[in-house]
């Protein structure tokens, strides 16, 4: 029996029918067809499916979707506005922080997270800030680089 | 996942939770481990699932009569930004400080990682030091549970199926009192404890009165050990002291192998791990300062 209910994603308010046991990155990418966040790991390792739930990164592979209902859900389509990049992409861009892509949703989430909380972070803060999403191509320098461009503005 | 027939609620009284507890249904707070858990086959996720997550009454830390309330929904995160726990129960910052990631500590509960059960769980070790007591609430009652009764094993409490954590209790401490947990990591997030310890020393006139020492992720369940806490007592807490206490743990510690870790090699890092925790509680009790967390700064990172 799957709950008819809605999730607010992004400012907008999207009715699903969802499982009980279906997670929250299954519900936002199969069910309302937001495949910006990404399955990784699936397993809380990696931290390709972050999203912001009440301004909170969360990994949503290992989130029950129901517990999003009546929340405010932010995934990477949500930061940019139009074709207007957030400073944080456009840094990605320039700072050389993206190669094959895959981490890089969730690493926007868990940058913008960090921010929210500590706009002026150190190298080390932001290591340490985004040491829960792992990266295969970069080395992590110019997404460090790309996260400090933007704070030291 | 038996997704057919899953019901979910998302009550906002505790009354609410309790009765559909005692109807059958499992709770589910932040979700970090329960969902997790599912898919690695550790445990199906319940086919009724009872969500408490709305229950604000659940997420206050609060000084009591007796000590310090800590509500079971209070996130690691709180924990980490409470002055008074930074101050008086440091050790259970150093915990909350390196559970998971920035992620699970926004979600994850202290509530859920005791009943998680999990021998490797960061806060169970400075928990147990502080002589915390669970308490446990159904809809016909409520009991409290000392720290050292809780766990029955791995992924095992003593609560019945229908008892819902509500808060753990902290006892006042005695002046001179403070406490440490370090654990050997290998990555600086998301990461499980390999060995840990919790320790906490009270010093009057530069003796220790007082000392507790307990053990992570080297046995079926964490576990305070009697012998390294003598070894302690009457000593200035000195380095020849922690190592006899750091020895006394190796010796008690049962660990597994695993892909984290040989029996072997936790054996001997446990020693190392709870003589860093003993001195560092030792130089917080006398007034010392010891960053919060631990752990990374012990094992020379910046």
């Amino acid at each position: 029996m799957k709950n008819e209910t809605s999730l607010t994603v992004n400012g907008m308010t999207y009715p699903v029918a969802i499982d009980s046991h279906a997670t929250l990155l299954r519900a936002v990418r199969d069910d309302i067809g937001l495949t910006g966040t990404k399955e990784g790991c699936d397993d809380s390792e990696c931290g390709a499916c972050m999203m912001l739930i009440d301004g909170k990164p969360v990994n949503s592979c290992s989130y029950l979707a129901m517990q999003a209902v009546g929340r405010s859900l932010t995934t990477v389509e949500g930061l940019a506005s139009g074709d207007d990049l957030a400073p944080l992409q456009q840094a990605f861009l320039t700072a050389g922080g993206v190669q094959c892509g895959f981490c890089t949703p969730g690493m926007l989430i868990s940058a913008t997270a960090l921010l929210a909380a500590n706009p002026h972070p150190t190298e080390e803060e932001v290591r340490i800030g985004l040491s829960g999403n792992l990266c295969r191509c970069t080395g992590y320098d110019g997404i460090v680089k790309a996260v400090l461009q933007v704070s030291s503005k | 996942m038996c997704e057919v027939t899953a019901t979910f609620a998302a009550p906002t009284t505790l009354a609410d939770v309790l009765a559909a507890m005692a109807a059958g249904a499992r709770p589910v707070a932040g979700g970090t481990d329960l969902v997790v858990g599912a898919r690695q086959g550790k445990k199906p996720l319940p086919p009724s699932l009872v969500a408490i997550h709305q229950l604000d009454e659940l997420r206050a830390i609060t000084l009591t009569t007796t000590g310090l309330r800590i509500g079971a929904l209070v996130s690691h995160e709180q924990i980490l930004a409470d002055a008074t726990i930074r101050a008086t129960y440091p050790a259970l910052a150093d915990a909350s400080a390196i559970v998971g990631s920035h992620a699970t500590r926004a979600h994850g509960t202290l509530g859920g990682n005791v009943m998680t059960a999990s021998p490797a769980m960061d806060t169970g070790s400075p928990l147990l030091c502080f002589g915390a007591i669970a308490i446990l609430q159904s809809s016909s009652g409520t009991r409290s549970v000392p720290m050292d009764e809780l766990w029955t094993g791995p992924g095992r409490t003593v609560a019945e199926p229908h008892e819902l954590l509500v808060a753990i209790d902290l006892p006042a401490l005695a002046p001179g009192t403070s406490s440490c947990y370090v654990r050997l990591e290998y990555r600086r997030q998301m990461e499980i404890a390999i060995v840990g310890t919790g320790a906490q020393v009270t010093i009057v006139d530069g003796v220790i009165t007082d000392a507790r020492v307990a053990m992570t992720a080297v046995s079926a369940t964490i576990r305070r050990i009697a012998a390294a806490e003598q070894a302690l007592v009457g000593t200035s807490g000195d380095r020849a002291a922690a190592d006899a206490a750091g020895a006394a743990v190796s010796e008690a510690c049962a660990p597994i192998s695993d892909v984290r870790g040989s029996e072997t090699y936790r054996r001997a890092m446990v020693g190392v791990i709870a003589r860093r925790a003993i001195q560092s509680a030792v130089t917080r009790a006398t007034g010392g300062t010891v960053p919060i967390p631990a752990s990374p700064a012990l094992h020379g990172a910046s």
